[in-house]
């Protein structure tokens, strides 16, 4: 058996058992030796026991999507197998002890047994595993084993010489263990390395996210904990003092939204992280943002819904949700990364039109981003200047001051000679509250008139495929490499892709691809295709058929592949 | 006398109620204001929803009208953005003890140097009438027309049990102390409360200002710094006492965020570090 190009490693066990640190050790280990590495997992909501896995994709050109197929399967505990058994097919190598398969599998011919436990044990400890494990892996792709000392070195050098020195046994031990399983074995490994990828950045969405904020100038973050959204501001909180970032957990995501947008009215650039539930809580406070015009950035990392829903699985759910958060009419921007280069540049991209418009911005992601990680070049990851819209003020300041131009100049208190007064009531030039049916004509044209500017600067979705198309799939977010993936495999002439990474409001651009398609197929991870609904909203095209998955789980390759040719084949 | 640069010179369009104590309180806030020779520039009211909400268009000053119980979520954010400014948080007993409880106990807990005034009508004036967490048993309302039986919420009680570190209640109807109560609340570093008892004229036919001349009283002699005294002072409903209750020193919420505990630098002055954003990116290669 041959493992070429690409090789799908997934490691399962419980929640506590530290499939997270292999997770980290491997891909850090894996790029460093010169293989693109890309890593996702699922998990269950609990913080012991069930099963947990981690997908590594290994490959020798960049491969960023979610497989369904195994080709190695490493099983830390029973159950594994039976969790993973749709995933699992008769070329899958299963690399686990005796007592961690299950009895199905027991004559599967494709088990190599490791006896990771007894091997610690012999250490001396059963804490040992993971690094044993790790070593494993890395001496069956042929890594530098030193790169893994080193990284242990690290890791451990607090704990003291002994804690190091038997991490570096058992590393040893799962290393040559690994090397003899590959020449033992009936597969063989083929794939490229790369030396320069030695330098790449390895980045998860959250941390993409993270940086992306930081880099646009974020310095005051407030939020209430709700998974998978907390890693942004975990990041940021780890930071806060070398960054200069205020990072306060809150009473409540009212309470969060409502500093955030306290503090844009004071001059910080204000961010919050939440997900559905937390968001729906926020919803009155974007209505305050878009009535005073003071901006607010909102990192909104879907999981399903309704209520708290599946807390730890993916989902694109909640477009709707941050469409029409919010009472009354005012623009709002959406943009929904789908990669995490671009989690990174729309970050920066966010923060800046939230100061030019005054207006609330969502960063729309979702758990399958946040929890993914590959590795990137520099040239992936891309700056955008940081804009300062703030402006000093003159003794006869106003801030709601109507013009041709919807964008009033804004002022900061204690930033010039002027009084700046914001109001959530409808009010005059000056702040002041008003019933004046001329006013209120005129300052709820002034905000609304904004969205045409901003549609002007909306992010062209990506086009990808032959000119000369007849069916257009149409997808939005972190399903961008999967479907992309998928339609590369099935390389049909006639179908191309239109992938949105802002949602609202949406490129004018996109209707040119719209209403050349003889058949439309939107791809969603949501029961009602919202995307769908809101392309028909915005250009009246209907969507033809659509690929709809609402199990909390991620596309991966294969299963898109499938439903697209089933759909295009009728 | 010197001129007031926080009263507003031009017509402005006031909608309290003829003889609504939120006049009085306005002179007392203004002239705190003026005797403490804050410049308006450098002084933000945020405020929440009702009739308590409307002070930041009532005097000359950097205001923000927020939602309702909102104010002191967006007030401690002003204030660690840009700790040069002296802000006060604004609402009414619906505003600061119904919608926005929870951001009160929890501001007592985080300790932003900030100031929050209540207008204590106890009854919801702006919405017609309504009880507020405040008003008393057995007060009749439009909505609550048997009677009012939920226990008044003692927030003076809570705030001492919480620790906060400024706790005083006033009236309105005198506007030379409750103005001395507001330069000291102002002056304390810390979260300050300040419940001011104010009389609805519309809306609330037992808390009258004659009623609440005959059921307060000033406290003389009391030592701020005792918190049991102080305590049990909170408790007493009649008469109620009037002044500062309890003070003491904590540490201030915008001193001890990381960003300023080495680096006084108002938050938005500074620009994003770039050399350490550069510094962590590198990280993520080894």
């Amino acid at each position: 058996m041959n493992l070429e190009k690409e090789v799908s490693i997934v490691l399962g066990g419980a929640a506590g058992q530290g499939i997270q640190t292999i997770e980290e050790s491997l891909t850090k280990i894996l790029k460093l030796s010169g293989y693109n590495v890309f890593a996702t997992k699922e998990y269950m909501s609990r913080v012991r026991g069930g099963i947990n896995t981690t997908e590594i994709v290994i490959s020798s050109e960049k491969k960023r999507s979610f497989l369904k197929r195994i080709d190695l399967l490493v099983t830390f505990k029973k159950g594994v197998l039976n969790h993973l058994k749709d995933r699992i097919s008769d070329k899958t190598i299963i690399l686990g002890e005796k007592e961690n398969i299950d009895e199905e599998f027991l004559d599967n011919k494709n088990i190599i047994d490791i006896p990771i436990q007894e091997i610690s044990k012999n250490i001396g400890n059963t804490l040992f595993s993971n690094t044993v494990g790790s070593g494993i892996i890395l001496g069956i792709f042929d890594c530098d084993l030193e790169l893994f000392n080193k990284y242990l070195e690290d890791k451990f050098s607090k704990k003291g010489e002994e804690i190091v020195n038997k991490n570096l046994e058992a590393a040893k031990e799962g290393y040559l263990l690994g090397k003899k399983i590959l020449k033992d074995s009936n597969f063989k490994i083929n794939l490229e390395k790369n030396g320069k990828l030695k330098d790449e950045i390895i980045l998860s969405g959250t941390e993409a996210v993270a940086l992306g904020a930081a880099k646009a100038g974020c310095n005051f973050v407030s939020f209430y904990p709700m998974t998978p959204s907390t890693g942004v501001s975990t990041f940021l909180a780890g930071h806060s003092k070398d960054l200069g970032i205020i990072v306060e957990q809150v009473e409540d995501e009212i309470s969060a939204i409502n500093m955030a947008i306290g503090s844009w009215y004071a001059g910080a650039r204000g961010l919050v992280t939440t997900s559905g539930g937390g968001f729906s809580l926020m919803c009155e406070a974007v209505s305050l943002s878009g009535m005073t015009e003071t901006p607010v950035v909102v990192y909104l990392a879907q999981r399903p819904g309704p209520s708290t829903g599946l807390p730890t699985r993916t989902a694109q759910a909640d477009l709707e949700l941050a469409l029409y958060s919010g009472h009354g009419e005012f623009p709002r921007i959406i943009y929904s990364p789908g990669k995490i280069e671009e989690a990174y540049e729309i970050s920066q991209i966010a923060f800046n039109m939230a100061d030019k418009y005054q207006i609330p911005v969502f960063i729309l992601s979702d758990e399958y981003l946040a929890d993914t990680f590959y590795n990137l070049s520099d040239d992936e990851l891309k700056t955008v200047k940081k804009e300062n819209h703030v402006v000093k003020t003159d003794f006869d300041y106003k801030r709601y001051q109507l013009s041709e131009n919807p964008i009033s100049e804004r002022g900061i208190p204690g930033f010039g000679e002027g009084i700046v007064l914001v109001c959530g009531n409808e009010h005059d030039e000056f702040g002041d509250i008003t019933e004046d049916v001329d006013l209120i004509n005129k300052m709820t044209k002034k905000r609304n008139k904004k969205l045409d500017l901003i549609k002007k600067e909306a992010i062209a979705p990506e086009f990808i495929g032959n000119e000369d198309y007849k069916n257009l799939i149409v997808s939005w977010g972190t399903t961008y490499y999967p479907v992309k993936d998928a339609l590369e495999k099935l390389n049909l002439k006639d179908t191309a892709l239109l992938h949105f990474s802002q949602v609202y409001p949406i490129s004018d651009s996109a209707e040119k691809y719209l209403k050349k398609a003889e058949k439309i197929i939107n791809i969603e991870l949501n029961y009602s295709g919202q995307l769908g609904r809101l392309l028909k909203r915005e250009f009246g095209t209907e969507m033809n058929d659509s690929i709809l998955k609402y199990d909390g789980r991620a596309f991966s390759v294969e299963e898109l592949t499938e439903k697209i040719e089933k759909v295009l084949m009728g | 006398m010197e001129k007031n640069p926080f009263q507003r010179t031009e017509k402005i369009d006031i909608s309290w109620c003829p003889g609504c104590g939120n006049f009085a309180i306005k002179a007392s806030l203004s002239n705190a204001l003026s005797k403490l020779k804050l410049n308006p520039q450098n002084v933000a009211i945020v405020s929440g929803i009702g009739q308590a909400g409307k002070m930041p268009h009532y005097i000359t000053v950097n205001g923000f009208h927020t939602l309702h119980g909102r104010a002191i979520p967006a007030a401690t954010a002003v204030k660690t953005t840009n700790p040069e400014l002296t802000v006060i948080a604004e609402g009414g007993d619906g505003d600061m003890y119904a919608e926005g409880g929870n951001h009160l106990i929890h501001a007592i807990r985080r300790n932003p140097n900030i100031t929050v005034l209540i207008h204590n009508n106890q009854i919801y004036g702006l919405t017609k009438g309504q009880a507020s967490p405040t008003t008393l048993v057995s007060t009749k309302t439009p909505t609550q027309p048997w009677g009012v039986f939920e226990e008044p919420l003692n927030s003076i009680a809570l705030a001492i049990s919480l620790n906060a570190s400024f706790v005083a209640r006033t009236f309105s109807g005198n506007i030379e102390k409750t103005e001395e109560i507001i330069i000291e609340a102002i002056n304390h570093k810390g979260l300050s409360i300040v419940d001011i008892f104010h009389p609805c004229p519309s809306f609330n036919k037992v808390n009258t200002l004659q009623w609440y001349k005959e059921h307060t009283y000033y406290l003389e002699g009391h030592d701020v710094t005792d918190r049991k005294k102080a305590f049990e002072k909170s408790l007493e409903t009649d008469k109620y006492p009037l002044g500062i209750f309890y003070t003491c020193e904590k540490p201030v919420f915008e001193d001890v965020v990381p960003p300023y505990i080495s680096e006084k630098t108002p938050i938005w002055k500074r620009e994003p570090n770039l050399e350490k954003i550069e510094e962590i990116m590198n990280s993520k290669r080894t």
